[in-house]
């Protein structure tokens, strides 16, 4: 088996993400039904989203205004003029058995998205060129009861919810994307994160990758050196986390290059990725390509938006999230080394919005980058995806700058709020956690400190200050290190003067 | 009393609104002649008696309290079957949605409801309106009430037999290819495809969503014009609803004038596989107008030619998508379901015993036009074909205010006498398709008898000028009643309940 290296030495890799958004629309895509997630089962449905007889779709103005936006952050060419179109297939989830979707006149297209990545050799720039930005509806989903692994074969039966069906979606495709080598999967990643980011700055979407909001179908090929084309792609669906994209590039290129090795063909198909084994398995295959017959929807109008209005929206759109991160560097006064490890971890955003919170720039880095970021990478996740709110953070970083946590005790808090169990507050309620502030407890405790160690007083009474340390740290364990060690030095220094 | 079953609708609403009738007495009347009829014409699919009369109620305990009515309320209506009506069975003509109650209603229903229009029940169509003879109802043929053993039209068949009948004064069509007009021509009543967008088709069961029209149908023009301003208009549930005032088609009945008209004959709709008979009352009424003051003069619409053509690629294109939400998953029939098969099956069982062979064939031909591969040389190219047409009839009416053509070629023809071969049903449709495939308005009103037979005259007029048909329509009307002594389904011969088969 050939290592990473040997891959990148011997065969060049193509990646191509087509990422799928729902947005954040307080209604469906082309009816009035609302969009809340989780709620019972076919609770939020009418005739238009059932695919009932007679039923006909209406388009809604937000998804489009929203779609827009997106095509504009990413420097797209909005259509003067767009159609919807059908995609047919029969699928008991998808109640009409097409889905509106855009074909050959989307509504965005020919756009770019910058990525910065930190390698080796420093930061680097990549830019991803975005092929379209459509809009489609989206289908219910399929619940297989029974059977061993839950899928659709070996199923007893299965349960439909169409709550799902008719919620916009916007699917973001980008070109073939060449040159990032061995960075590919890392890249992979970094885009999707930076197209998070953008898409939570426009509002758009809640952008939740594990409520399946925003979605990724990773594709990938590897051409061998010198070859002049492209190879097979395989493309992955299932990839639920910004972790789990770069794992799935990775382990594709793996799989690729080993068949490729052995003399085997790639075949063209669809795949699982399994977040347990960071593997893919094989899904339908798509060698006989399926014929959608796609045609121009009859029941809606073209979609043309004004001239007037793209620039009204333009004029909306946030500071692009580089522009703004140079200006974040700028403001917090951040060396280039520590706003690189920001942008690489994902925390920009999260130390950000923990600032606006009140939080000192410098506290609330060191928190994300630090704490937080080691338990992240104990749980595996991202950082981003930590159950802990930049405002919690902003509150324990308070707390501490008043005395009334420690350093330690902020860990604690901490550990208590991504642990689920409260807020900071009812965090440090429910564990009693807190600092050790009255003098007279303290001093006792150093009282009780010298008189366990009296030789040790004696070295500091006769002028050996740092000997001071041992007993400091038994006033600590003392009081279960909720006294502030700096006032514990001065009244145990006081009282051996 | 039975003698309301024989009044128009405008004489009903006069009679109502006077108070010298009930609209239960009018109903029931109605109710009455479907009993008395019905078994031989089978116009109706579903008769909703109760509810009938629990409407006619309504609207006379609102005229008693001195509520301000429309003009129909009161007067009984049959509805084509394709329209969703909430809790009535809706069949739209076939075996995969019998027992379907809809959980909603069509905006049209919800206007007609909303006007105290009478709704008596549903009527006999081709199933999914495909179809010149109702012969392809999965439910029996509806016949003819000018001779019971020929074919009342298609697909709105049900809805021309219960105005020919006298079971309604009021009917609802729908009109993809002449569904409305043709069986207007040959049970001799009126009827109106609007122009596209011009009434809702919320709710109503979409056979080829680009060319489906609803429209109204009477024994009358006026009668027309009533129902046509009552279901127009624009509605937010249909995306491709015309937002703008409807055109003044009552005030365009009753002017009923030609003076100075130009009335352009198009040449392509006349000559060979028209019937003599067809061809003379055409040049009677031509003749009648020219009369009344109005220019006549031959106009060429040369693509007129390809309509047909274009027609059988587009609307079984576009049926093959609408109809592929029938798959047994949440509504209608459900065949093979034993816990042994998957959902395709059961969906592929289902569609095989539940669509009949005429609607089968369009999904084959649709399913093949939009195929990768075909796709330029079928749909695209039909695409072509109807953007030509379109320009003929811009074309046309750059020069004349209406066109005018015989709306069927022949009169009607026995029942079987087509069932097996589809291109000669498909050529009855020949001369109203060019209409649907440009989205303008057109009318079918009596212009006499062939052998005994109803012959109809096609008036056809541009987008959203649909009270030029009422103006020209009641002018023509008027000449030809009063040579006949009346419109001319009295001349029907008379129905009585031992008639028919």
């Amino acid at each position: 088996m050939l290592t990473y290296d040997e891959i990148i030495e011997k065969y060049e890799p193509a990646l191509g993400l087509e990422v799928h958004v729902e947005l954040g629309t307080k209604t469906k895509m082309f009816c009035g039904c609302p969009t809340e997630f989780g709620a019972e089962p076919n609770t939020q449905v009418c005739p238009v989203c059932l695919g009932m007889p007679g039923a006909l779709p209406f388009v809604n103005e937000r998804a489009i205004e929203s779609t827009i936006l997106i095509g504009l952050a990413l420097n797209c060419s909005i259509a003067p003029m767009s159609r919807f179109a059908r995609k047919n297939y029969f699928y008991p989830d998808m109640p009409k058995n097409f889905q509106i979707s855009q074909y050959d006149e989307p509504i965005c297209t020919d756009g770019y998205l910058d990525v910065e990545y930190e390698t080796p050799e420093g930061m680097k720039t990549f830019r991803i060129e975005i092929e379209r930005v459509h809009m489609e509806e989206d289908t219910g989903k399929s619940l297989h009861v029974g059977g061993a692994t839950g899928r659709i074969h070996g199923a007893e039966y299965s349960l439909l919810d169409y709550n799902r069906a008719g919620i916009p979606l916007v699917e973001i495709v980008t070109k073939t994307v060449l040159g990032t080598e061995r960075y590919a999967p890392q890249i992979a990643k970094a885009y999707v994160k930076e197209l998070r980011d953008i898409l939570r700055a426009l509002g758009v979407s809640d952008v939740k990758m594990e409520q399946g909001s925003l979605r990724c179908d990773a594709n990938i090929s590897l051409s061998p050196r010198g070859s002049g084309k492209l190879g097979t792609r395989s493309e992955t669906k299932n990839v639920n986390s910004l972790r789990s994209v770069e794992r799935a590039i990775t382990s594709e290129m793996h799989r690729h290059a080993q068949r490729l090795e052995a003399g085997e063909r790639v075949v063209q198909e669809t795949r699982h990725f399994q977040e347990d084994s960071g593997t893919t398995r094989s899904g339908r295959s798509k060698e006989q390509a399926e014929d959608y017959r796609y045609f121009p929807e009859p029941d809606l109008l073209p979609v043309a938006p004004s001239a007037e209005w793209i620039e009204q929206l333009r004029a909306q759109l946030p500071e692009r999230p580089s522009a703004h991160r140079a200006r974040l560097q700028q403001l917090w006064q951040v060396p280039d080394k520590e706003m690189a490890a920001m942008i690489n971890a994902g925390v920009v955003g999260i130390v950000e919005e923990t600032v606006a919170e009140g939080a000192d720039p410098t506290k609330a880095r060191t928190w994300w980058l630090g704490e937080i970021s080691r338990l992240a990478n104990e749980r595996e996740v991202e950082v981003a995806e930590m159950p802990i709110t930049p405002k919690d953070v902003a509150e324990i970083i308070a707390l501490v700058a008043v005395g009334e946590l420690t350093d330690k005790l902020a860990r604690q808090v901490v550990e208590g709020v991504i642990a689920g169990e409260g807020n900071p507050k009812e965090v440090i309620a429910a564990r009693g956690i807190k600092v050790v502030s009255d003098e007279g407890e303290l001093i006792a405790a150093i009282e009780r400190a010298i008189a366990a160690q009296p030789e040790t007083a004696q070295k500091v009474r006769d002028g050996n200050i740092p000997a001071a340390g041992a007993l400091i740290g038994a006033v600590m364990k003392d009081t279960k290190g909720q006294a502030d060690a700096a006032r514990v030095r001065e009244l145990l220094l006081g009282l051996l003067a | 009393m039975s003698e309301l079953i024989y009044k128009s609708a405008a004489q009903l609403s006069e009679s109502l609104a006077k108070k010298e009738v009930s609209a239960r007495e009018v109903t029931q009347a109605h109710l009455d002649q479907i009993t008395k009829v019905d078994k031989a014409v089978h116009a109706f699919l579903y008769v909703d008696t109760e509810g009938a009369l629990a409407q006619a109620d309504q609207v006379d305990a609102a005229r008693a309290k001195g509520e301000n009515l429309g003009p129909l309320a009161g007067v009984p209506l049959a509805l084509k079957d394709i329209l969703a009506q909430e809790g009535i069975p809706t069949t739209c003509g076939s075996k995969i949605l019998e027992g379907w109650r809809p959980p909603y209603s069509a905006t049209v229903v919800k206007k007609l409801r909303a006007a105290g229009v009478v709704i008596l029940g549903k009527t006999n169509m081709d199933e999914f309106a495909m179809g010149s003879s109702t012969e392809n109802s999965a439910f029996g043929t509806t016949q003819n009430p000018w001779d019971l053993t020929r074919i009342p039209g298609g697909s709105g068949g049900g809805s021309a037999a219960a105005l020919a009948a006298f079971e309604a004064p009021l009917a609802i069509g729908s009109d993809t290819g002449g569904s409305i007009r043709q069986p207007a021509a040959v049970t001799g009543t009126v009827g109106v495809k609007p122009t596209y967008g011009g009434v809702s088709r919320y709710g109503v069961i979409a056979y080829s969503s680009s060319l489906d029209q609803v429209g109204p149908c009477a024994r009358t023009v006026l009668d027309t014009a009533l129902l046509h301003e009552v279901i127009a208009g624009h509605d937010d549930y249909d995306a491709t609803s015309i937002n703008a005032p409807t055109p003044p088609v009552v005030a365009a009945a009753k002017r009923a004038d030609v003076k100075g008209m130009k009335i352009g004959v198009i040449k392509e709709l006349s000559g060979d596989g028209y019937e003599s008979g067809v061809s003379e009352r055409f040049e009677e009424s031509l003749e009648i107008l020219r009369s009344q003051g109005a220019t006549i003069e031959m106009v060429s619409c040369p693509n007129f030619d390809y309509g047909l053509a274009a027609y059988y690629l587009i609307a079984p294109s576009e049926a093959s998508s609408n109809l592929a939400r029938f798959d047994a998953m949440r509504y209608g029939l459900r065949v093979g379901d034993d816990g042994s098969r998957s959902a395709e099956e059961v969906m592929s069982m289902t569609r095989a015993a539940g669509f009949g062979r005429e609607v089968k064939r369009r999904i084959i031909l649709g399913t093949y036009a939009l195929s990768a591969g075909y796709y330029d040389a079928y749909y695209g190219s039909a695409q072509k074909v109807r953007t030509l047409i379109t320009q003929d009839f811009a074309k046309a009416f750059s020069s004349v205010d209406v066109l005018v053509s015989p709306t069927t070629p022949t009169v009607a023809f026995p029942i079987g006498a087509k069932s097996n071969d589809p291109v000669a049903m498909y050529l009855s449709d020949v001369a109203t398709i060019p209409v649907n495939l440009a989205g303008v308005a057109a009318m079918s009103l009596p212009a006499g008898l062939s052998e005994g037979l109803p012959v109809g005259f096609q008036i056809i007029a541009p987008a959203m000028k649909d009270d030029r048909l009422y103006q020209v329509g009641a002018a023509l009307e008027r000449e030809l009643a009063a040579k006949w002594g009346g419109v001319l389904t009295t001349k029907a011969p008379k129905l009585n309940s031992s008639a028919g088969a």
